[in-house]
């Protein structure tokens, strides 16, 4: 218990730091902080558009978030999620416009697999040439990157735009956007892909803890000598977990691809959500439920920021409070140093 | 010991706090006054633009349109803020929906998405609000109550070809595009065909960075084309360009003596180009985007009651919404003769700049 208090402690301590530190830059700038922060508030939770939006943003986040924490957890470090999300979401997109008549109960599962597939296929590339010849994986996957941005934005203007900038909408049969939740949150774009990233969660929980395999992936991310010596197959293992964690971040793709936008566009830098989902595991202590609520931390604080130059603050003062954030969970020993010491003044 | 300095950092924080809350205090009340002399009048035709990822500040296209807007409210004395005139910031693609949706509850009249990437969002907010006027610079949205708002790139284009044409002494001439889009390619098009029209032996190297904001790429472009013989490099490239303009102040500082020259995009770029030690410019010209002049006769007319919903309203070297930079040092007498030739020509309709590579191909 008191492990796991610990756990959840020192993520709320850094976003506490990160926020007073922003406060003082905000302070040292010239800018009122509470104006800024009321404003931040306000366009997380002001109206019920906003918290749609929110949910809409961390979604993404979830699967980009789990994509690295799978990974952290079995011994890898995954930095290819943006690349396997870009690919995920064309393969989404391209299962989406090309089927015309599919009924939706076909043709939504078809395009959200067809999404899954596309990131564990460029996910398994760099998980192979780790197990054959021990390439590291942050090398390959950050090459793997590129690839994939320039190679969709070859594809979606010369094969699926026909010189254009943007491919047609996705047919609505495939579409996660949901009338209700449109209803409910005044034109928001939340959509259904919230609840699948549940699943998610929940699959790579109940995966990770409670089945063997969960058992053998995670053994050989500790040592993978002592796997290979109790009889493990190291170097299939390793294939699989950056297999399993591409499929994670093919379906953030998917939720760009068929929930937020409905088309894919050619894109002049890289999303941004693969490379936060490395922040969001790192919150997150690498659990399932931990990347769940930074994901929601993430996607509100990135709404919020939207509003804040209302309040006359410039938005990328939440960029430092993020940075600050993951600075301060990163340098979690010293947290855990002065935690320690109070406890003993306590004594 | 220990424990004393823990509380001392304690007390030290919380007395920080306090400072803190106490300053925030002061400055809300500030504000809050400032706000209440704001909402005398509300029959104001309120404006507000979303940018794209470029931001407000961007030197180029996103400011020139808030210059725009900032113009429209001077002259019929708005203030910024939601009383009058005012922008949205976005940091990724996603956040162009929210953004224009979030100006569109504030009840701005008239909304504008700055650059093609919003034309979808544009779009698909302009169908739920239908009350809400929009604007959407540089691409096509159908709608009542959208007004699209394109330039005509390539005729600008066209004479800083033939500017680059006239000018160029190896006959190579290079032009580095941002993204390979439709866009982009208007600007090519429209140069190539200038250079050709006046220099038929030139040859016009095309290269695209696939990126408006990769510097690093532009200056490696710019080295390999100036290497390999080309003295003029046309760019449309964004922040990319910078690199370009980096890559050619660096020869020139190197080699005084050597000719080469970049042509600027968007607003006249004379200074992005300037050589503090040699006291010259490697700028040859530039082409003008008057996004601003756009963005503000938008948003008169549609305050007069006379907004141009379900329009295409192209700027073209008509409306003065494209022509050659204002600062013509660096230009000889003979290219601003063509110049003026070729605007006349285009003017009275006796050339039609192509557009499109299809076009080009069949131009002349």
């Amino acid at each position: 218990m008191a492990n796991r208090l610990r756990g959840l402690i020192i993520p709320v301590i850094s976003v506490l730091l990160g926020l007073i530190a922003g406060a003082i830059i905000m302070l040292i700038s010239d800018y009122d902080p509470i104006a800024g922060y009321a404003a931040l508030w306000d366009g997380i939770f002001g109206e019920i558009f906003y918290i749609g939006e929110t949910v809409r943003q961390a979604t993404p986040y979830i699967f980009a978030g789990l994509a690295v924490a799978f990974a952290f957890r079995t011994g890898l470090f995954n930095i290819g999620v943006e690349g396997q999300l870009i690919v995920g979401w064309l393969a989404a997109v391209w299962v989406g416009i090309s089927f015309e008549d599919l009924p939706k109960f076909i043709h939504l599962p078809l395009a959200v697999l067809a999404a899954a597939a596309a990131g564990a296929l460029w996910a398994f590339v760099p998980g192979f040439l780790k197990a054959k010849f021990r390439v590291h994986e942050v090398i390959v996957s950050i090459m793997m990157n590129y690839v994939a941005l320039h190679t969709t934005n070859y594809l979606i203007r010369n094969v699926l735009a026909e010189e254009g900038d943007s491919t047609e909408k996705i047919f609505p049969s495939a579409s996660l956007r949901s009338e209700m939740f449109e209803q409910i949150t005044d034109y928001s774009r939340m959509h259904w892909g919230i609840l699948i990233a549940f699943v998610a969660a929940f699959i790579m929980w109940f995966l990770l803890e409670k089945t063997s395999k969960g058992y053998e992936l995670r053994s050989v991310g500790f040592n993978h000598h002592a796997s290979q010596y109790a009889g493990m197959n190291v170097n299939n293992n390793i294939i699989l977990s950056m297999v399993i964690s591409g499929a994670f971040a093919g379906l953030g793709g998917a939720m760009e691809g068929l929930g937020t936008f409905e088309y894919a566009s050619l894109k002049s830098a890289f999303t941004g959500v693969g490379f936060d989902g490395i922040a969001v595991a790192l919150l997150g202590a690498n659990s399932a439920l931990g990347v769940v609520l930074a994901a929601f931390l993430f996607g509100g604080l990135k709404m919020g920021a939207l509003n804040m130059p209302n309040a006359d603050v410039p938005n990328e003062l939440v960029d430092i409070v993020i940075a600050l954030i993951i600075f301060f969970v990163a340098s979690s020993y010293m947290i855990q140093w002065v935690y320690r010491r109070f406890k003993k003044g306590v004594k | 010991m220990k424990k004393r300095k823990f509380g001392l950092a304690m007390s030290l924080v919380l007395a920080a706090g306090t400072m803190l809350g106490a300053c925030g205090k002061s400055d809300e009340k500030d504000t809050s006054n400032g706000g209440g002399g704001g909402d005398a009048e509300k029959d104001n035709f309120t404006v507000a633009m979303v940018t794209d990822i470029g931001g407000v500040d961007d030197k180029s296209f996103n400011q020139s349109a808030w210059e725009g807007l900032v113009e429209y409210g001077k002259k019929n004395n708005l203030e910024k803020g939601n009383k009058g005139y005012d922008y949205l910031q976005s940091k990724s693609d996603a956040d162009y929906s929210t953004n224009l949706n979030r100006l569109a509850r504030e009840d701005y009249d008239l909304i504008y998405g700055i650059g093609y990437l919003l034309a979808e969002p544009v779009k698909e907010i302009a169908d739920q609000r239908k009350e809400t006027k929009f604007a959407i610079v540089d691409s096509v949205v159908e709608g009542d109550n959208v007004a699209s708002i394109t330039f005509k790139e390539h005729q600008g284009s066209f004479l800083t070809g033939v500017v680059a044409g006239l000018t160029t002494k190896t006959n190579k001439i290079g032009f580095v595009g941002g993204m390979d889009s439709e866009l982009i390619n208007k600007f090519e098009v429209g140069f190539v065909a200038g250079v050709k029209s006046v220099n038929p032996d030139a040859k016009v190297d095309i290269e695209y960075a696939g990126s408006f904001g990769d510097a690093a790429k532009g200056k490696a472009i710019a080295g390999k084309m100036y290497n390999s013989g080309a003295d003029i490099i046309y760019h449309a490239s964004g922040g990319t360009g910078n690199g370009v303009f980096a890559e050619a102040k660096e020869l020139k500082a190197k080699d005084p003596n050597k000719e080469i020259w970049v042509i600027g995009v968007d607003k006249d770029q004379h200074q992005e180009g300037f050589v503090k030690d040699l006291n010259k410019s490697v700028t040859l010209t530039s082409m003008v985007k008057r996004v601003d002049l756009a963005v503000a006769d938008v948003a008169q007319r549609a305050k007069d009651g006379k907004f141009p919903g379900g329009e295409v309203i192209e700027y073209g070297l008509e409306e003065n919404g494209v022509s050659i930079a204002p600062t013509q040092d660096n230009v000889s007498e003979e290219a601003l003769k063509a110049v003026e030739e070729w605007t006349g020509k285009i003017k009275s309709g006796e050339v039609t700049v192509p557009a499109t590579r299809d076009e080009l191909k069949s131009f002349k």
